[in-house]
């Protein structure tokens, strides 16, 4: 795909983040999306492409009013909205339609409207994984992490850290769940989940929503906001079942999405200005950083032990506070998304000074699919 | 009401055999005829070369511990927290998710790389789950 032909019009989160007792996963769709479309100065009729995942594109678009002529339902967890970015962008350029939106929302706490998930009895996972005790993603994700610390020498505290750090981020976004500053301590200190992972490395379990709006740079400068053009972006799946990932030192879906995004962009790792990576789980960033090129697996550890990612470091990581600490509503890729363009607009809460490249790496199940995006706010 | 109970797995045609040796207690993998690759789950045909001449034979049991969790919360139906859920390297190959019996279900007891061999628990009378434990000797 050509750089820089597509760009960001709209972005927008719920009007809140958090618990929203009073509405229904499919009414969170709409408050994102009609928020969007006011950031935007559109109007509902304007939209003729239409993304969402888990929820139907038939579902939102009835529910909202939409008449589109390009749809993608692509549902591959909670990376599944930089593929929409990906395929929205491949959309535009083929002319296939003009102004897409795309949605996010979970109910993930409040569960009102929420669509079961369950694992049946005779699929693959149903027969070889869920008769040895997986419980949601605690129980899973994390499986490959004791492999991947001896692999590399990662130690508990370099994983604790990530906690640590992003609290940091978050404790400058108003908008943040947790706040509070934490110690590694804290973080050994919490609650067991899934060993070796404690509460403290776990992602939050929040209620929320967003929604992008898409279309073609010539058109963007048109438009109330600052533009965010797509400068690459990059898409794999791996396999639904963690226990068949080729390896536990790296996620093949990361090495495929990742590396397929900057080439695209033509870029350098030294050129990002700003990096989110999707931290359902404190492993993630660390996966992130190897497998997307950024250093030796070996280094990431002490990398974010060393304070590289925090705020003031030189790869200012997670500037939302993440999964861990912003929020998580079951499929994260969206929030990541939406500070990757705060950021590139420059009204990020905490704004990376002069950020003008923004990479958004994303994760959808357990490691079985991956989402690239890079933005730049510069033509 | 009953107690939630143990996830059960339901056999499709293509996994069959694979519950069948469980129960007849032994562990079937799948080898392509063709380009002898050995692979898990199921299916016939080999993901390597997409050949569907594939048999299956009965795997050695031996591996080692690749990976685990031990789960605390929340725990599955049928489990008694803390528990492993492990990722067993097979001698042949292949890697499958089990649990660790005869073991505790703790860090020091559990180390990466131990020798493990294949047990088997039936969970009710149609069917056998296969586990591991530490190898002996």
């Amino acid at each position: 795909m050509r750089r820089n032909q597509v760009a960001v019009v709209g972005a927008a989160e719920t009007t809140e983040l958090g618990v929203i007792p009073n509405a229904s996963q499919l009414q969170l769709h709409a408050d994102a999306a009609l928020n969007a479309i006011a950031d935007a100065g559109l109007k509902l009729s304007d939209i003729d492409g239409f993304a969402t995942a888990v929820e139907t594109p038939q579902q939102v678009c009835h529910y909202l009013g939409i008449k589109p002529t390009w749809v993608d339902g692509t549902s591959v967890g909670g990376c599944s909205f930089m593929l929409h970015v990906r395929h929205a962008a491949a959309a535009i350029e083929a002319g296939l339609c003009k102004t897409v939106l795309i949605t996010h929302a979970e109910s993930g706490k409040s569960m009102i409207g929420k669509l079961p998930r369950s694992i049946p009895a005779d699929s693959l996972q149903g027969q070889f994984e869920a008769p040895y005790g997986v419980y949601g993603p605690p129980s899973m994700f994390p499986i490959p992490v004791l492999r991947f610390m001896k692999t590399y020498g990662i130690t508990h505290e370099q994983l604790a850290s990530v906690a640590v750090v992003q609290r940091e981020w978050a404790a400058k976004n108003p908008r943040a769940m947790m706040k509070d500053p934490i110690t590694v301590a804290d973080v050994l200190n919490s609650r067991m989940i899934a060993y070796p992972f404690r509460l403290l490395q776990c992602c939050l379990v929040t209620d929320g929503g967003g929604a992008l709006i898409l279309t073609s740079a010539d058109r963007a400068k048109d438009f109330p906001r600052k533009p965010v053009y797509i400068m690459g972006t990059g898409e794999s799946v791996e396999t639904p079942m963690v226990s068949q990932m080729e390896t536990f030192n790296s996620s093949r879906a990361f090495k495929v999405a990742g590396p397929l995004a900057f080439k695209e962009a033509g870029i350098a790792h030294k050129d990002v200005d700003h990096l989110m990576i999707y931290d359902a789980f404190a492993h993630l960033p660390l996966f992130g950083l190897g497998d997307l090129g950024f250093m030796p697996h070996e280094e990431t550890g002490q990398f974010i032990a060393d304070g590289n990612t925090r705020p003031g470091g030189k790869l200012p990581l997670n500037t939302n506070g993440g999964g861990l600490s912003y929020m998580h509503s079951g499929m994260y890729g969206m929030y990541a998304l939406q500070e990757s363009v705060r950021q590139m607009r420059g009204i990020a809460p905490a704004q990376v000074p002069n950020a003008k490249i923004s990479v958004c790496h994303g994760v959808g199940g357990m490691f079985a699919a991956s989402g690239t995006i890079v933005f730049t706010n510069e033509r | 009401m009953a107690e939630p109970q143990h996830a059960r797995p339901k056999p499709t045609p293509e996994t069959q055999h694979f519950w069948d040796g469980a129960k007849a207690g032994e562990l079937r993998l799948q080898r392509c005829d063709a380009c002898a690759h050995v692979y898990f789950p199921p299916r016939p045909f080999c993901p390597s070369c997409a050949s569907r001449k594939v048999s299956v034979f009965k795997a050695s049991g031996k591996g080692f511990l690749y990976s685990y969790v031990i789960n605390h919360r929340p725990a599955a139906p049928g489990f008694t927290p803390p528990y492993a859920i492990a990722v067993v390297e097979l001698a042949e190959g292949p890697r499958m998710m089990s649990n660790i019996i005869d073991c505790p279900q703790t860090p020091e007891a559990l180390e990466l790389d131990m020798k493990l061999e294949v047990a088997f628990e039936a969970l009710d009378d149609k069917i056998t789950l296969p586990v591991f434990r530490p190898a002996k000797g």
